[in-house]
């Protein structure tokens, strides 16, 4: 095998697992479990763009995309959990 | 909810729009081959690697988007704003958490510290280096993010008079340099090439703190939560931070 | 041409192609802003497989600004979003408890 035909098979797995984290998150209906997947989707997403050579995007998509993207959509999950549990109940922090 | 024939029908229609949109992704498939095809037009990489010297920076990405395409920056932090705007004016901020344990105070007393290090450094890093105001002000923010999970309501940032000041200060310095340069001759934002590294500089410490406030603010999610309900003109010259020993403000629940 | 190009340009049209299905068929006002988020990554795939041009050439630094501005505005629409969202679950919460 040569080094090319190497890094084509790369892409491939690289890219394989993108998609399938992609239609997981989307498919997922639970909503945290959709939001984990999502943030794992941003990470590899960031880790593909590493290896297109553009290291300031990916640092940009892993912190904000990501990291903080994740962390507004996981308060909006637990928000939507707690509603779906008890819908006329008092809402306590 | 829906009956047997509604889910049916809803169900018919989730294929019909996935067979519709898969014909769509094949002709953009298509036409981004023929695209890549038709060969190498004239790019402006070229151009951008061959002005470089006189932007002051030697970062190219941070040439584009500081120098070349600076107006795309400015109008960003600007976006940025107006979004935060359109959140705070949805109403007060759900109350914070409670205060960590032990373990996770510990844990943020380290973390926290780190976060602000290493966003300085890409800051400065990002003259000549991946890194920038971007980067550093995402750190900055998720710093802010760590600091509201472990209890503080306001998630570290000052009282609200003092953070519509921070939130601005991106544009403002970014609307002034273009300004001044105008004024002095040169264009918005045509910064001569002896100035430039200093006045990028300027501009990316402003707009590092506006996106990193602004990312804060907006996972506190509502206009800051104050010792008082309403902030008033005392809050103007206001602590940085409430005391570590106050309890959760009175903010009532919505 | 590069394959590596085609390769990751083509995945970011699915991520597109995906994005907007799930974006249209899904009910739930969260799982659409994911829809979107990925519809919008589908996008800045494409711009990042434009810009890259082979390991031994640099790649484009325009087309990766504009990607590392959109990110940025792509997090505070979403942030928006789910604050509008929540908002509208706080009204429906009260009329139902009324």
């Amino acid at each position: 095998m040569s080094q090319s035909t190497l890094l084509i098979v790369f892409d491939g797995v690289l890219l394989v697992t993108l998609l399938a984290l992609a239609a997981a998150a989307v498919l997922s209906p639970e909503p945290r479990r959709a939001v984990m997947l999502f943030i794992a989707f941003g990470l590899w997403l960031a880790l593909i763009w590493a290896r297109l050579q553009a290291p300031d995007v990916a640092l940009a998509e892993a912190a904000i995309g990501a990291g903080l993207g994740g962390a507004l959509m996981l308060a909006a999950a637990r928000r939507a959990a707690r509603s779906a549990a008890s819908p006329d109940r008092e809402r306590q922090p | 909810m829906s009956a047997d024939p509604g889910a049916a029908r809803r169900r018919d229609l989730s294929l019909l729009l996935a067979v519709l949109l898969a014909l769509l992704g094949v002709a953009l498939t298509i036409i981004y081959f023929m695209a890549l095809q038709a060969g190498a037009a004239p790019r402006l990489a070229d151009l951008a690697y061959a002005r470089l010297p006189g932007t002051g920076v030697q970062n190219p990405v941070t040439a584009v988007l500081l120098n070349y395409r600076a107006y795309d920056t400015l109008m960003e932090l600007a976006v940025l704003l107006a979004a935060l705007l359109g959140i705070w004016s949805l109403g007060p901020a759900a109350p914070g958490f409670q205060r960590s344990g032990a373990v996770l105070a510990g844990m943020v007393s380290w973390i926290v510290p780190l976060l602000i290090v290493t966003g300085g450094y890409l800051l400065w890093v990002g003259g000549y280096a991946p890194g920038g105001a971007f980067q550093a002000g995402a750190l900055l923010g998720a710093a802010g993010v760590i600091v509201r999970l472990a209890g503080d309501p306001r998630a570290g940032l000052p009282a609200e008079a003092a953070q519509r000041w921070l939130l601005v200060l991106g544009v403002l310095v970014f609307t002034l340099v273009g300004l001044g340069l105008m004024v002095f001759g040169a264009g918005f934002l045509t910064y001569p090439p002896k100035l430039a590294k200093w006045l990028i500089l300027a501009i990316e410490m402003a707009a590092t703190v506006a996106i990193a406030v602004a990312l804060a603010a907006a996972y506190v999610g509502g206009r800051p939560p104050g010792p008082e309900a309403r902030p008033t003109a005392a809050d103007e010259d206001a602590e940085p931070q409430p005391p570590a020993s106050s309890p959760r403000p009175p903010v009532p629940g919505r | 041409m590069l394959t590596a190009q085609f390769l990751y340009g083509g995945a970011g049209l699915a991520l597109f192609v995906l994005g907007l299905w799930s974006f249209l068929v899904h009910e739930p006002l969260l799982r659409k802003i994911i829809a979107l988020n990925i519809t919008g990554a589908g996008v800045f795939h494409v711009l990042i497989a434009i810009a890259y041009r082979g390991d031994a050439a640099p790649p484009d630094p325009v087309p990766h600004a504009l990607v590392l501005t959109g990110i940025v505005v792509a997090v505070s629409a979403t942030a928006l979003a789910l604050m509008l969202g929540a908002r509208l679950q706080d009204a429906e919460d009260e009329d139902r408890s009324r």
